[in-house]
């Protein structure tokens, strides 16, 4: 699946801009960005809910731009379901079958082996409203991927689940991307959930791609100041800051839960880079604790300290102590677009 | 430590306020003198009379108890022949409501733009705002045989329909049609434009669309609709008389019989009320009534 020069403006506004992008089979990828970056803009273009207004999707070779949704071997699972809900939980994911004009036996048997691959089959004769969110986005994966389509869009689709029910479904989606082998196009705002279940995650900004990778290299490689700061917490360092610590004004980025605090009349390592600074806040957050740093030049860093011991039993930090912040040098990295 | 006041004495809201009996007499006491005096008994009234019947010599009504009025409605077959004619004019009425109204509801509520949609809403009811004769006239205008529709179809060789059933379904159709389309344009908005997109992506066009996803959403409000378009329809007669030719309605036969033979006017006026229930219980059958 790949999208080819795409453009889409709504009036004078561009929504997405000259968007390429390759996605081979059976590759779980996720579309990360803010909302308004046009992430959801180019998901709803490949399933044919928008018109592009320049370019190509293509679908395993055949360019399909032109076709109608209806047309197209690929389906979507809508953030808040979009089930039907005049019909059971059978009926709904009968439907799409229905349109396809399969027999009626085959396609009970076909609905009802997906019902029971998301593990819901003594629901089958509920409707949509008496069944949990959770469940309900089970069944509109169920219904989708009944039709066994090539590519399967997922528009934030745990979005209105509560934290662990979507810890649960990640878990969950996951298994079944496995195990039936179709491209998962995931469009989430949540960097930890893309981190989590990606193969390669496209970073959006402003209706473009500012960087696609590997959550590993997105994460440790950002290739941008809006790719380093979306994903995770990221310490920025430039102009007279990064001078001084690296000899050079381009910028830089130093991830908190690499730097270390040690007391301030401790020296250096061979390879590290430090520097003296006062803590200003101390944050618990359970299994880490957070600290805000600030140096004497002014520079500001967030440090995390994994939270190893019960607090208290641990070195002590508060803030006001005067801590030496240090860092490994192959820790930082080098942020190349940068102007 | 400050002593208690006690405070302002309120003697009429204190009085009511304790009763509320007293409280739900005063508030319904208006609609019930309404509902009871006005309506439910001159219905009862209306069904006694239809059990009388006149001297055939003097023409005075007597009271008394015959079915013949209603047993007549059957046995003469120009009773008979006008009951089932209005029915199916009263139906055909509300089909072509429908009809039309999906569509319609469909464009306004899912594809216009806000300025449309509000120029369209002011379009379908502006005709509420006319005088029911003045829309009369219009239809007789357009039909009439010098008239617009047969002036605009002559390039083609068509000449209209003249003056009959027909152009009186086209007629009700057109003064009922808000009573049709304002609760279809509601229904349809309130659907979640994802479910479009859902059907769309699931494989389905756009007739499947509307037949298994909009349509049976939406029949409540059509049932609402048709509740107005075929019970009004089913009262009238002004239509059948200026634009229906030598159409006669159940309207007709109680309009002409109103002074010379009330008993008969009353019988008569009970047929269209029965339609109506009977189209409701049908309704409530079908289990759509549960989900108004």
């Amino acid at each position: 699946m790949s999208l080819k020069n795409l453009n889409k403006s709504f009036g004078d506004v561009i929504a997405v801009e000259n968007l390429n992008l390759d996605i081979p089979h059976g590759e779980f990828f996720s579309m990360l960005g803010p909302s308004g970056s046009g992430k959801t803009t180019v998901l709803r273009i490949i399933a044919g809910f928008e018109t592009a207004t320049d370019g190509q999707v293509i679908l395993e070779g055949s360019d399909v731009t032109e076709l109608a949704p209806f047309d197209r071997d690929v389906n979507t699972v809508f953030q808040d379901y979009a089930l039907f809900p005049h019909m059971t939980i059978q009926q709904n994911v009968e439907y799409g079958l229905r349109a396809r004009k399969i027999p009626k036996i085959e396609r009970a048997k076909l609905a009802s082996e997906a019902i029971e691959s998301v593990k819901l089959t003594h629901l089958a004769d509920r409707s949509p409203h008496q069944l949990s969110g959770g469940q309900r986005q089970r069944i509109a994966l169920a219904r989708a991927l009944v039709l066994r389509p090539k590519v399967l869009l997922l528009d934030e689709p745990l979005g209105a689940l509560d934290k662990q029910l979507r810890e649960e479904m990640q878990v969950e989606l996951k298994r079944i991307q496995r195990e039936a082998g179709i491209t998962f196009i995931f469009v989430t705002h949540d960097q930890e959930e893309a981190m989590r279940m990606s193969d390669r995650i496209a970073v959006f900004n402003a209706g473009k791609i500012e960087q696609i990778g590997a959550p590993r290299e997105v994460y440790e490689s950002p290739s941008s100041a809006f790719v380093a700061s979306f994903l995770g917490v990221s310490n920025l360092i430039s102009g007279a800051s990064a001078k001084s610590l690296f000899g050079s004004e381009e910028m830089f980025n130093i991830r908190p839960e690499r730097i270390k605090l040690s007391d301030e009349k401790s020296q250096l390592a061979s390879g590290e880079h430090g520097v003296i600074a006062t803590i200003t806040d101390v944050a618990y957050t359970g299994a880490n604790t957070l600290y805000v740093l600030e140096s004497e030049s002014g520079l500001r860093l967030i440090a995390t300290r994994l939270n190893e011991e019960l607090p208290g039993q641990d070195i002590r930090l508060e803030s006001g102590d005067r801590v030496l912040a240090s860092f490994r040098k192959e820790h930082v990295a080098k942020i190349p677009n940068h102007k | 430590m400050s002593a208690i006041q006690k405070a302002p004495q309120r003697p009429v809201s204190t009085y009511l306020h304790k009763r509320p009996n007293v409280r739900l007499i005063a508030l319904l006491a208006l609609p019930m003198t309404w509902l009871i005096g006005v309506y439910i008994i001159s219905l009862a009234l209306l069904l006694v009379t239809a059990l009388w019947f006149i001297d055939p010599f003097t023409s005075k009504v007597i009271p008394g108890f015959t079915l013949d009025n209603f047993i007549n409605i059957f046995t003469v077959p120009a009773y008979f022949s006008t009951a089932v004619r209005t029915l199916a004019i009263a139906l055909a009425v509300t089909l072509v409501c429908i009809l039309f109204a999906i569509p319609l509801g469909i464009f306004m509520a899912k594809i216009a733009r806000p300025w449309v949609r509000n120029l369209l809403a002011v379009a379908i009811t502006l005709p509420l705002w006319a005088g029911y004769l003045v829309k009369l006239l219009a239809m007789r205008l357009t039909f009439t045989e010098q008239g617009l529709f047969n002036w605009l179809m002559e390039p083609f060789g068509i000449t209209g329909p003249g003056f009959g059933v027909p152009v009186t379904v086209l007629t009700l159709a057109y003064l009922w049609f808000p009573y049709m389309a304002l609760p279809v344009f509601t229904a349809i908005r309130q659907l979640p434009h994802n479910l479009f997109d859902a059907s769309a992506d699931l494989g389905a066009k756009g007739w499947p669309t509307v037949f298994r996803m909009v349509l049976p959403l939406i029949t409540p409000a059509i049932i609402a609709g048709s509740v107005f378009t075929f019970s009004l329809s089913l009262g009238d007669y002004l239509a059948a008389k200026f634009v229906g030719g030598s159409t006669q309605m159940i309207g007709s036969i109680i309009a002409s019989n109103i002074n010379l033979n009330p008993p008969v006017a009353a019988a008569f006026s009970m047929v269209p009320i029965a339609f109506v229930v009977m189209y409701l219980v049908i309704a409530r059958r079908t289990g759509s009534l549960e989900r108004m």
